[in-house]
């Protein structure tokens, strides 16, 4: 029997003109459906003096207003829930603390459609009912794991729900279960094949021949790596916790742009001053319409990530619109090492602990790994003459921002004004990851 | 009685202690002695002079991140065994010592150690009963 090329072949691979018109019927129901059981939503058409009368079709989806973080962070918990709680079988959540918090309710629906998603990226990497896939994404509340958990069923593969960490018990279970798939972030990929070497394994030793990474943006250098350390293809993965999870897009073999899953998640890109629908092939913000979910259908939800759309033919087959990877943000988020981090978390933090709010994020990517490292001026009266007490403060502001942001920086206290200036503000961030 | 010491914040970055140096120099300040506390993220210049509370004053409007300390200040003879002794003194009480660091003056068979304590009087007492005998900042003008 040949091998299954597609998870769900008539989907994946429908003439455009047939997925348009799945598109505008899923989006008809949805938009009236949305406006019916959504408050929140309808108050928003209000504003903007739209009515579902006012739109024919799809393509009038530009007369609708925008959802954004801001909106999601309003409506917390329940207020964009599209069906009763009862209904409900699962929630997710993102990492953000200090009120980014987002919370995703999910149907039986939902989380069949999440996982198919999932089940299309693993059988694009190559995946079959013959493969064991080692998950080494965070399991819990993070979309990570259990969205690639579940795709990894739906496809039948031996699924080893590793979790996050614990780099020994990693490289034990994938030699002695001869893992073939590995998904990860890409810098833990990156880790796992410096921790192989150091082992003493060259890259024929595993039996890996694909790998999935996504959750943090990565570079064609970084996938050289990685991809030479293993002895893997590595394959692109992107999705937000706010339209389901991983698998929103995902790469093919031909490793060139990420094909989205448009039959449930409608693409558009927008200038993001102006609002304005683009031109197919322009860079802009990419923003999303959950085509067919139930419990937390957003409707034009603004991502903040940069990229293009492209609908040239693909040599995999699939007609699929492409994304191409996100090329940065409209808003101050950095990720790093997977992490989303605000700047002004940091801020609340100094604040919280007495420090002026002048500060100096430097990130660089030192051996596929992100470096993180903050100066914080002191104010002149925090300064001691023993290096136990300046280093005593370090120590305390390291470990209240790890509770923050949930990831470590290093942390140096500077002299006030030390920090440089220009038109009378720090500058606040060095990222030195060429990451574009 | 204690000598006091100025703290200076050195910013890990080459010409800064160049500048601070320079600083001093420039205002006529004479330093008695000195330490550096290094870490790889910065320094600490600690400097014993002639005239702490005016250094003091134009440091900081020059915004420098200072800060004055007083420091235990114990005359020794300068034979083998004398800091041995201070500092089993300090140490058979319980008083642990922060960091020190000596220098000798115009009496000569003699030196000053600086010892930066918790507690400044409760090592004074402890040293009250013994040979060794704190001094003051008038050591500073022989």
């Amino acid at each position: 029997m040949e091998k299954q090329k597609y998870y769900q072949p008539e989907l994946e691979t429908m003439p455009r003109e047939e997925m348009a018109k799945l598109q505008n019927e899923r989006f008809m129901k949805q938009l009236h459906r949305v406006y019916e059981k959504v408050p929140y939503y309808r108050a928003k058409m209000a504003e903007k003096g739209v009515t579902p009368d006012d739109i024919k079709s799809i393509e009038d989806i530009r007369k609708l207003p925008f959802l954004s973080k801001a909106d999601l962070r309003e409506a917390y918990p329940c207020g964009m829930l599209a069906v009763p709680l009862s209904e409900c079988v699962r929630i997710q959540s993102t990492s953000g603390t200090t009120g980014k918090r987002v919370v995703a309710f999910y149907t039986q629906h939902d989380v069949d459609l999440w996982e198919s998603c999932c089940a299309r990226a693993i059988t694009a990497a190559g995946g079959t009912k013959e493969d064991v896939l080692q998950v080494c994404y965070g399991y819990g509340l993070f979309t990570g794991g259990m969205g690639v958990h579940g795709g990894s069923h739906k496809v039948g593969c031996l699924t080893l729900p590793m979790s996050s960490g614990n780099t020994e018990r990693q490289i034990q279970f994938m030699m002695d279960l001869r893992s073939t798939i590995l998904c990860c972030t890409p810098s833990y990929a990156a880790y796992l094949g410096e921790a192989l070497k150091e082992a003493g394994y060259k890259p024929e030793d595993n039996h890996l021949k694909a790998g999935i990474f996504g959750a943090e943006p990565w570079t064609e250098e970084m996938r050289r790596d990685i991809q030479r350390s293993l002895g893997i293809k590595a394959y692109d993965i992107y999705g937000l916790t706010e339209t389901s999870g991983p698998g929103v897009a995902f790469e093919c073999c031909e490793q060139h742009g990420m094909h989205i899953n448009e039959d449930h998640f409608y693409p558009e890109i927008i200038d993001p001053d102006t609002g304005e629908v683009l031109p197919e092939g322009e860079q802009g913000e990419l923003v999303f319409t959950a085509l067919d979910k139930e419990a937390f259908p957003l409707i034009r939800y603004r991502t903040r990530d940069i990229c293009v759309l492209s609908r040239d033919k693909c040599s995999c087959g699939r007609t699929l619109i492409k994304m191409s990877k996100p090329r940065g943000r409209t808003d101050d988020m950095l990720i790093i090492r997977g992490v989303n981090v605000f700047p002004s978390q940091i801020e609340t933090v100094l604040m919280e602990q007495g420090y002026s709010s002048n500060y100096l994020i430097t990130i660089d990517r030192v051996n596929n790994t992100d470096t993180f490292d903050i100066d914080v001026e002191m104010l002149p009266d925090q300064f001691s003459d023993t290096v136990r007490a300046i280093t005593a403060k370090e120590k305390a502001l390291t470990d209240a921002l790890r509770t923050t942001l949930g990831i470590t920086a290093k942390v140096h206290l500077v002299p006030p004004k030390s920090i440089q200036r220009s038109e009378g503000k720090a500058k606040r961030l060095i990222d030195k990851r060429k990451l574009i | 009685m204690y000598i006091r010491q100025i703290s200076i914040f050195l910013a890990n970055k080459s010409g800064t202690l160049a500048e601070v140096t320079d600083f001093l120099y420039q205002h006529n300040v004479n330093l008695r002695s000195l330490s550096i506390a290094d870490t790889a993220d910065f320094g600490i210049l600690r400097v014993i002079v002639d005239r702490p509370e005016e250094t003091l004053a134009l440091l900081k409007e020059a915004h420098y991140t200072c800060t004055i300390t007083d420091m235990l200040a114990v005359r020794i003879d300068d034979v083998p065994g004398s800091m041995a002794g201070v500092v089993r003194v300090l140490a058979d009480n319980d008083i642990s010592i922060e960091y020190a660091y000596a220098f000798t003056t115009a009496q000569a068979g003699t030196a000053i150690i600086l010892l930066r304590v918790e507690n400044n009087a409760a090592a004074e007492c402890v040293l009250k009963d013994t040979p060794f005998k704190t001094v003051g900042p008038e050591v500073l003008n022989v």
